[in-house]
């Protein structure tokens, strides 16, 4: 049972697929039969519909129905758990959010079905709408995850009270939309009372049982399909109103339907990161020892649900501070629910928490990489529980030492190159690694090949390399001997491939599955019997897991160049250094790792989701004006990978990779910012307006 | 997208006759902006004549002028050594204009006539003047933030979206045009219009005229000239504010300028009063600075393009440096 | 109805089709060439990038009636006789791609970057690509695969079937 701590770096199993273009999205599947559908969406953020005239448009070339409220199918649109949402499936008049569905257009062809939808004149009775954070109603939600919204240890308020050295300063972080290259589609086909879905998702059995609540029938019979997902990041994790609409419109028109969100749709139904404004006061002694910090936060949430972005979790989690308050409030705007998106929480805490730390390093004029040695902590501060590893401080010395981190001097503005000052920065990576119960069912054929089975997704993550080769690795066969098969609703039960938890929940059902069939193996004296093996089982983290906390560690260094009178900022060096526990397949990690960085990157000097505060109207949804990096943007960026066993984590050892990358790199560049130009900003992004001021 | 009629134009005048007998007959060349267009429906021609078929892709110096036909590709302008020999500026706008796929496909008569990108422009939903006169300007008030801030009108502040039209206005290029009353030539900055209270009418071009063609003089000093761009990202994106400038300097001493805006003003911007200023100054940081305060003059901000003020000045500053240098 | 004849992938096709109708539908939905894929509507993402008379253009930003009498050349047509070209291998062993959405319009671009340039410095590279967004891979691998492919390119390495590789994939 010969497990390396890094994985060999095999080459995708599905690249050749995916460099012919020969494997399918959702919206390359075609069914005999199928037409197309066209969602309408509102043009207002708050208010109701007065009148829909569908008219015109349904006497358009091709098309079969107008789908509307006054037509749609009864179905029940209500969430069915708290993690859920209310969906917009045209069962009333009421409209709270910018590009709300509103009707559906279904015609033979796709250019009839979009015509068609333009055609649609939907008058409004419009009300004025709220989308600054400012301005919502703010409540604190009843819970966060199971948590309090408030919650404290020690006593937060006497110790920043009584600390030597305190700041406190207020962050922000914008809207921002997922955008991953695919955008949504589903494709729904009734035959009788049984409903087969082909769709873009992140969990397969989330819209089976979704989908069941909607229409009310059996969740078996729902086949649902994910074929190869173009990129998900948590905005194809929730079942949003474009599924059950499709189902509705193949019902309507009695074919099978076709239904792919556009680009300026993505901006409407289908979540997105909210926007944060995050108080944080660091309480410290002189010599860099933290005393309290508190974290408050207030993010936005829809007019129908809570959604909580749990910023606080990067601070309460990761320094040796004992007097610790946070705080988690919500204001409801006109906006369509937020949701998770890569590294939901850290990502955005991290930038206000670790850019404090920076503020807080220059303050006692101690360097930021020793500041934050010094508040090293080797248990989870706030449960006390030991971390099942952490390897936090190998990260910093490696990748500082890549960087060359003890060469720069650590005055502000005081490196140049030519006219661009340049600077350089450094942040703490921490994610939380979560794990859910996982079937898998494995079978070795008589000539040694082995089926695994699972109904888990692809994403990019490279889940059909990576599991068959942790199971090759156990079984000590060739990884080519093992297939996976995975993407549907008959396959065993998987969890959300999101909150990177698949490599502990996928990954240790495979590896428990592999085990077990390398005992059936060694009691048949290593040849399986004509009939061949088969093992399924259900791999559920046992209570002493809970023992430890599992987080996976990085820390990042940046290096920016700004033109002082122009404003604008290059990111000209990146090195990141993670402990993700046992790393599965280094080349796939390293690409999770390199793709994290990159988010930061943007999520520091791009990206931001702009509302016309009067109409409530997003202004820039198209990816010519959200910008995201482009390849220009990036320079070398590398990579360390500290891989280790973990043996408390789950029995795969590995810990998540796939969100850890994001968190502190955005505060890694602002910090960079800061000591080029000696301007520290606290709203991002970082876009030339705010420095040439 | 509306369903349209589409015919390929076998010469000038049949192109012209067609579009001619159709007020709602566009001419379609690369293509790339007016698909754009009419996907969000902000266009929706009943006609398409499509116009490439037309023998008007030569680059190609005649006399004292490079002649540029209407349907030469960006990249193919870009590419030209005439071009990159005689102005260098504009070869780097053409390089510094959206991506390589585009530039392939793209015209040089349609880049002319480019669109803004001003975002209440490009949303049917939101009031324009310039899209539905009358509705309004969404953009004062609102997110202005790419906006112009030369050139302005209570009516519209949308920017003028064309990298190349920049170094080609400080060029004096002049667009030659055939239309149902026969061929005319103006020059650029005559070609341009205001908004004034009709941003609606953005050029000079009556229905059914076609852009044949640019000829652009050749300037002596045109092969010391540069264009600088400023965006939020390295590429693919229009500008904050982008700067074309040629200079002749001898003996530290500035004997002519011409110099262009982009990015600030609802048209390719001229700033003639800076150019004057420059004449004869010497090339100084100190003069640039001058120049640029001269350049801005009657620059006015709507909120969250305040900035672009500041930064248009320094952005012309560091071009003119670049430039001397 | 406009009729169209084009070549793509070295085949004749004729069709009857309505001018509104886009090439990358075209390729996608009459001919059922799904490798080019739609990832922005509005030629900001490159995801549709084909090759027109063997230069790049976003295929959602052409007219299937403005491609008659041309030559299209999609990811399925590129390489041949089955063999992987350069580019592709390169993008696999490299490991230039995630979700793999954005790869064929990328590898597309690549490959018309290297007719251009065919030594291109990294930074040739990085501004050459400029018009393919990538989501996943954090463009990196993407530089190392073009860097990689334009050795093998001059070399003139021999090239890998596309029969010998296994198929995977979602059932």
């Amino acid at each position: 049972m010969s497990q390396p701590v890094l994985g060999a770096p095999l080459d995708r199993v599905e690249g050749p697929g995916k460099v012919t273009g020969r494997i399918a999205y959702t919206a390359d599947n075609d069914i005999p039969g199928m037409v197309h559908a066209v969602v309408v969406e509102s043009t207002i953020a708050n208010g109701r519909i007065a009148a829909i005239d569908e008219s015109a448009a349904r006497s358009a070339p091709g098309v079969i129905a107008i789908m509307t409220p006054r037509n749609a199918p009864r179905v029940d649109a209500r969430k069915v758990d708290a993690n859920d949402s209310l969906l917009f499936l045209l069962q009333g008049d009421a409209v709270e959010f910018d590009r709300q569905p509103v009707a559906v257009a279904i015609a033979e062809t796709f250019e009839q079905a979009t015509y068609a939808a333009r055609l649609v004149r939907v008058r409004y009775d419009v009300r004025p709408p709220t989308t600054a954070l400012a301005s919502g109603e703010r409540f604190l939600p009843d819970q966060i995850f199971g948590k309090p919204a408030q919650h404290k240890r020690g006593m937060p308020e006497d110790a920043f009270a009584r600390a030597a050295v305190t700041l406190k300063q207020t962050y922000r972080t914008p809207t921002e939309h997922h955008n991953p290259m695919e955008t949504h589609a589903t494709i729904a086909q009734w035959t009788g009372d049984r409903l087969t879905i082909y769709d873009a998702t992140q969990w397969v059995f989330g819209v089976q049982h979704r989908l069941a609540a909607t229409f009310g029938i059996d969740p078996k019979a729902i086949r649902v399909v994910a074929p190869f997902v173009g990129g998900a990041f948590g905005c194809k994790g929730q079942t949003w109103s474009h599924v059950p609409l499709a189902a509705m419109a193949a019902r309507l028109a009695g074919r099978p339907v076709k239904l792919v969100v556009t680009r300026p749709q993505m901006f409407g139904w289908v979540g997105h990161r909210p926007q944060t404004e995050q108080v944080v006061g660091l309480g410290a002694a002189r010599d860099g020892t933290l005393a309290a910090v508190t974290h408050d936060v207030l993010s936005e949430t829809s007019m129908s649900d809570e959604f909580v972005e749990p910023s606080v979790v990067f601070s309460r989690d990761l320094y040796a501070v004992p007097n610790y308050a946070m705080s988690d409030t919500l204001s409801r705007l006109n906006i369509s629910k937020p949701t998770y998106q890569r590294g939901p929480g850290e990502s955005t805490g991290s930038f206000a928490m670790e850019s404090a730390m920076d503020e807080l390093s220059y303050a006692l004029g101690i360097d930021p990489l020793e500041l934050r040695l010094r508040n090293y902590s080797a248990n989870d501060p706030d449960s006390g529980k030991p971390y099942s590893s952490k390897r936090l401080r190998e990260c910093y010395a490696a990748a500082a030492a890549q960087f060359g981190w003890s060469a720069r001097n650590p005055k502000v503005r005081s490196t140049s190159r030519g006219r661009m000052l340049v600077g350089s920065g450094m942040a703490t990576a921490s994610r939380a690694t979560h794990r859910s119960p996982c079937t898998v069912r494995m079978r070795m054929n008589a000539d040694g090949n082995v089926l695994v089975q699972c109904g888990t997704i692809e994403q990019g993550t490279g889940t059909p390399t990576v599991y068959p080769q942790l199971a090759a690795e156990i079984l000590e066969i060739p990884p080519e001997r093992v297939r996976f098969e995975f993407g549907n609703t008959d396959l065993p039960a998987a969890p959300i491939a999101a909150g990177s938890q698949t490599s502990g929940s996928v990954g240790s059902a495979v590896v428990v599955a592999a085990r077990r069939m390398r005992e059936l193996l060694v009691s048949h004296d290593g040849k399986p019997p004509a009939d061949g093996f088969e093992v399924e089982l259900e791999d559920s983290p046992p209570p002493e897991e809970a023992e430890h906390a599992t987080q996976a560690f990085g820390a990042h260094f940046a290096e920016v160049e700004v033109d002082p009178d122009l404003g604008t900022v290059r990111v000209t060096r990146f090195v990141g250094a993670f402990d993700g526990g046992r790393i599965l397949n280094a080349k796939t990690a390293r690409s999770q790792m390199l793709g994290g960085i990159v988010w930061g990157i943007s999520m520091a000097l791009f990206e931001d989701t702009r509302y016309d505060a009067r109409s409530g109207r997003i202004m820039n949804a198209n990816l010519s004006e959200y910008l995201v990096p482009t390849n220009a943007d990036i320079p070398d960026v590398e990579v360390i990978l500290i891989a280790g066993d973990d043996p408390f984590a789950n029995p795969a050892g590995a810990k998540g990779i796939g969100e850890v990358g994001i968190c502190g790199s955005a505060a890694a560049v602002a910090n960079a910012v800061y000591h080029a130009t000696g301007i520290r900003i606290r709203d991002l992004p970082i876009t030339p307006d705010k420095l040439i001021r | 997208m509306n369903p349209f009629r589409y015919e390929r134009a076998q010469s000038g005048a049949a192109a012209i006759a067609a579009a001619q007998h159709d007020g709602d007959a566009r001419f379609v060349a690369g293509g790339t902006n007016i698909l754009d267009l009419m996907k969000i429906h902000v266009e929706a021609p009943s006609l398409l004549v499509d116009i490439n078929r037309l023998p008007l892709s030569k680059i190609e110096l005649r006399g004292d002028s490079v002649h540029i036909g209407a349907l030469a590709r960006l990249n193919d302008v870009a590419a030209h050594p005439v071009v990159r020999q005689a102005f260098p500026m504009v070869a780097i706008a053409l390089e510094q204009s959206a991506s390589p796929q585009l530039r392939n496909m793209a015209s040089m008569g349609g880049n002319l006539l480019q669109r803004t990108r001003c975002a209440y422009f490009r949303d049917v939903a939101a009031p324009c003047n310039k899209r539905a006169p009358g509705s309004g300007c969404g953009a004062i008030g609102g997110e202005n933030r790419m906006e112009a801030i030369l050139g302005t009108s209570e009516r519209c502040i949308a920017t003028h979206a064309s990298d190349v039209a920049v170094p080609l206005v400080a060029l004096d290029a002049v667009v030659n045009v055939a239309g149902p009353q026969g061929s005319r030539s103006i020059v650029l900055s005559d070609f341009y219009r205001l908004p004034g209270a009709t941003p609606h009418l953005e050029t000079v071009l009556v229905h059914g005229e076609l852009i044949t063609g640019l000829s652009v003089p050749v300037l002596p000093f045109g092969a010391r000239s540069t264009y600088l761009k400023v965006r939020d990202r390295a590429q693919y994106e229009f500008a904050l504010g982008s700067a074309a400038v040629a200079l002749d300097i001898e003996g530290g001493t500035i004997r002519q300028a011409r110099l262009a805006l982009g990015g600030v003003g609802t048209v390719p911007w001229r700033p003639r009063a800076a150019e004057h200023d420059l004449t004869g100054a010497p090339a100084t940081r100190t003069a640039f600075e001058g120049a640029a305060e001269a350049a801005l003059t009657g620059a006015r901000g709507y909120g969250m393009n305040d900035f672009k003020i500041a930064l248009a000045k320094r952005t012309l500053v560091r071009a003119l440096e670049m430039v001397a240098a | 109805m406009e009729t169209v004849n084009i070549e793509v992938n070295g085949r004749s096709y004729s069709n009857e089709v309505e001018p509104r109708l886009l090439l990358v539908h075209y390729l996608r939905d009459t001919l059922g060439l799904t490798g080019t894929h739609v990832g922005c509507d509005t030629s900001s993402c490159g995801a549709c990038t084909v090759l027109l008379d063997g230069i790049s253009v976003k295929s959602c930003t052409v007219f299937a009636a403005q491609a008659g009498g041309h030559a299209v050349t999609t990811i399925e047509g590129i390489g041949n006789s089955g063999a992987l070209h350069p580019m592709q291998e390169a993008f696999w062993a490299k490991h230039g791609l995630q979700c793999g959405f954005c790869t064929p319009g990328m590898i597309v671009s690549c490959i018309d970057l290297l007719r251009r340039n065919p030594d291109p410095s990294d930074a040739e590279i990085r501004a050459g690509i400029e018009g393919n967004l990538c989501r996943c891979t954090g463009y990196e691998n993407i530089v190392r695969a073009v860097r990689a492919a334009a050795a093998a390119m001059k070399a003139d390495e021999p090239r890998r079937s596309v029969a010998e590789l296994l198929p995977v994939g979602a059932s």
